[in-house]
């Protein structure tokens, strides 16, 4: 019989989290690092917290995940880390990057940066997922999950010498309903985060980058959306000076509505966008924040 | 200093993947075939060690059919010591390859494994962390700068909100993403030279023992192109009008 343990590593995934356990379509658990509400439909609400390197990590959730035919996670690179370990510790198949559920046992993904959506399906339970919550309806509220800790012994050899996280104050990019993008044409990192993070500021957006932008460090690497950086899902994508790469399309396909602003009018960027303005990122982009 | 560099033979990143007619998998005619660019980056990595520790033996290994002595041979001319070829014509999923490369490694003492964090055919980012796991060695994934010393890796990885420097105790396994180094160019000549590097040929030491499997692939919805407005004016009023922004 199948039932799920669903990871939330963050606050900001734990409606996620509700939406692939009520998708599937079996009795769900969901573990989370953060606070959480308690009506998002699972069997359990349960409480872990612990900022560790991923071999400790996954140690600890090895002994958690025990009687789950299920454990998944929303997609993050920290999910990825952590749960393709965790995957290997319980010997288990593994499906990343899941955008949609045919069944408990054949779920859909892309591959090929995208250009290709595979059906996999799992031999053997249990299976370790990660899934992208933008492929699924938003979970259904009502009810109220019993609350429980639990805390993760884990142990693992790996130290932690430092971290350097860059707060920006600004939402987070794989979450954000709004996302600004900017690519190479902006030049340095001071015009970037004038042009970009200005109309980004005004929108309340998330600010993103292509890799050409992030290679050139123009751009911070947290921003990368693309096949190797973030996926975003935004209801309004705003592409400046993007030309709209393979690579690039495969991070920004689930959007809602996407704007181009290129001063190329043959960018393949404008195939894909159902907006498109032909014009130069430094008219439009200081217009669009002024008039806003 | 051992390390070991797994590589991915994968079709062309570069070039335009379909379906075929009838969904059963992907249409592979005429495309070329490359190291997976994340692995070109990890043999890279491992030749610039070389170069820095002369002493430093750098093997890389590959499981497939006698067409991915191409991609191990590319290995060698960018620095590899030896290739290994396991050779199989079966099919191997992530957790099969963890199985065999731990296999591999525990008949083969090796300080550091160093790989590409996901192969661009599959895009699974799986088997270095399923190694790892299996070996119950400490890893670091998405590598952005890598520094060896005796018994242990200073690793600097990206992350969802940065980076962060992690110390491990060898042996490790690492996975290295993009902005790690820039892989040299080889010309044809560079291959060819590399000939008199052994490219050991041997059998997988397990079998494959399948926990997922592709039964089918299919085009992802096409977006069409939308609408060309004038001016800033316009498209703030599409976006209202859209619901997209607030009128």
């Amino acid at each position: 019989m199948a039932k799920a343990l669903v990871i939330a590593f963050s606050s900001s995934d734990a409606e996620g989290a509700a939406a692939f356990g009520q998708a599937l379509g079996a009795p769900f658990d969901i573990l989370h690092f953060g606070d959480a509400p308690t009506d998002l439909g699972a069997g359990k609400m349960i409480s872990a917290s612990g900022d560790v390197p991923a071999d400790a990590l996954a140690d600890g959730l090895k002994a958690v995940a025990s009687g789950y035919s299920h454990i998944a996670a929303v997609s993050s690179m920290h999910s990825k880390d952590v749960m393709a370990r965790l995957a290997g510790l319980l010997d288990a198949a593994m499906v990343t990057d899941v955008i949609a559920i045919a069944s408990p046992t054949v779920f859909k993904r892309p591959i090929y940066a995208g250009s290709i959506i595979a059906t996999i399906e799992v031999l053997a339970e249990p299976v370790v997922i990660t899934f992208r919550p933008a492929g699924f309806a938003k979970p259904t509220r009502g009810g109220a999950s019993t609350t429980e800790t639990a805390s993760l012994a884990g142990s693992g050899s790996t130290k932690r010498v430092s971290v350097s996280a860059r707060a920006s104050g600004r939402p987070d990019l794989t979450q954000a309903k709004f996302v600004v993008s900017g690519g190479r044409p902006l030049r340095d990192a001071q015009t970037f985060e004038q042009v970009i993070g200005g109309l980004a500021d005004k929108l309340g957006a998330a600010v993103g980058a292509t890799r050409a932008a992030v290679d050139s460090g123009i751009a911070p690497n947290e921003c990368q959306v693309g096949q190797t950086g973030k996926i975003v899902a935004p209801d309004l994508y705003i592409a400046a000076g993007i030309s709209g790469s393979t690579q690039h399309m495969a991070g920004i396909k689930d959007s809602k509505v996407i704007v181009a602003i290129n001063k190329d009018p043959d960018a393949p960027i404008f195939e894909v966008a159902d907006l498109g303005l032909v014009a130069d990122l430094f008219d439009a982009v200081p217009e669009m924040t002024q008039k806003l | 200093m051992k390390i070991l560099v797994p590589i991915k033979r994968v079709v062309d990143p570069y070039a335009k993947v379909r379906p075929l007619a009838d969904g059963s998998g992907i249409d592979l005619t005429g495309q070329n075939f490359a190291i997976n660019p994340f692995d070109e980056i990890a043999v890279e990595e491992a030749a610039r060690i070389k170069e820095r520790d002369p002493s430093t033996q750098v093997t890389a290994i590959s499981i497939g059919g006698p067409e991915v002595e191409d991609q191990l041979r590319k290995a060698l001319a960018m620095g590899a010591d030896e290739s290994i070829l396991v050779e199989s014509t079966a099919e191997w999923d992530s957790p099969s390859v963890a199985d065999e490369l731990a296999a591999y490694l525990k008949d083969n003492p090796t300080d550091v494994v160093i790989m590409g964090k996901q192969a661009t055919d599959d895009d699974n980012n799986q088997v270095g962390q399923m190694l790892a796991a299996k070996l119950g060695w400490p890893q670091a994934t998405f590598a952005s700068k890598i520094e060896l010393k005796p018994g242990e890796a200073v690793v600097t990885r990206e992350t969802d909100t940065g980076e962060e420097t992690l110390s491990l105790p060898l042996p490790a396994v690492i996975t290295v993403d993009l902005r790690l180094n820039e892989p040299r160019y080889i010309a044809l000549p560079g291959i060819i030279k590399a000939r008199s590097k052994p490219l050991n040929k041997v059998a997988p030491k397990t079998s494959p023992r399948l926990r997922t499997c592709m039964t089918g692939v299919e085009s992802p919805p096409s977006r069409q192109a939308g609408k060309r407005v004038g001016s800033v004016d316009e498209l703030l009023a599409e976006l209202k009008g859209r619901g997209v922004l607030n009128g």
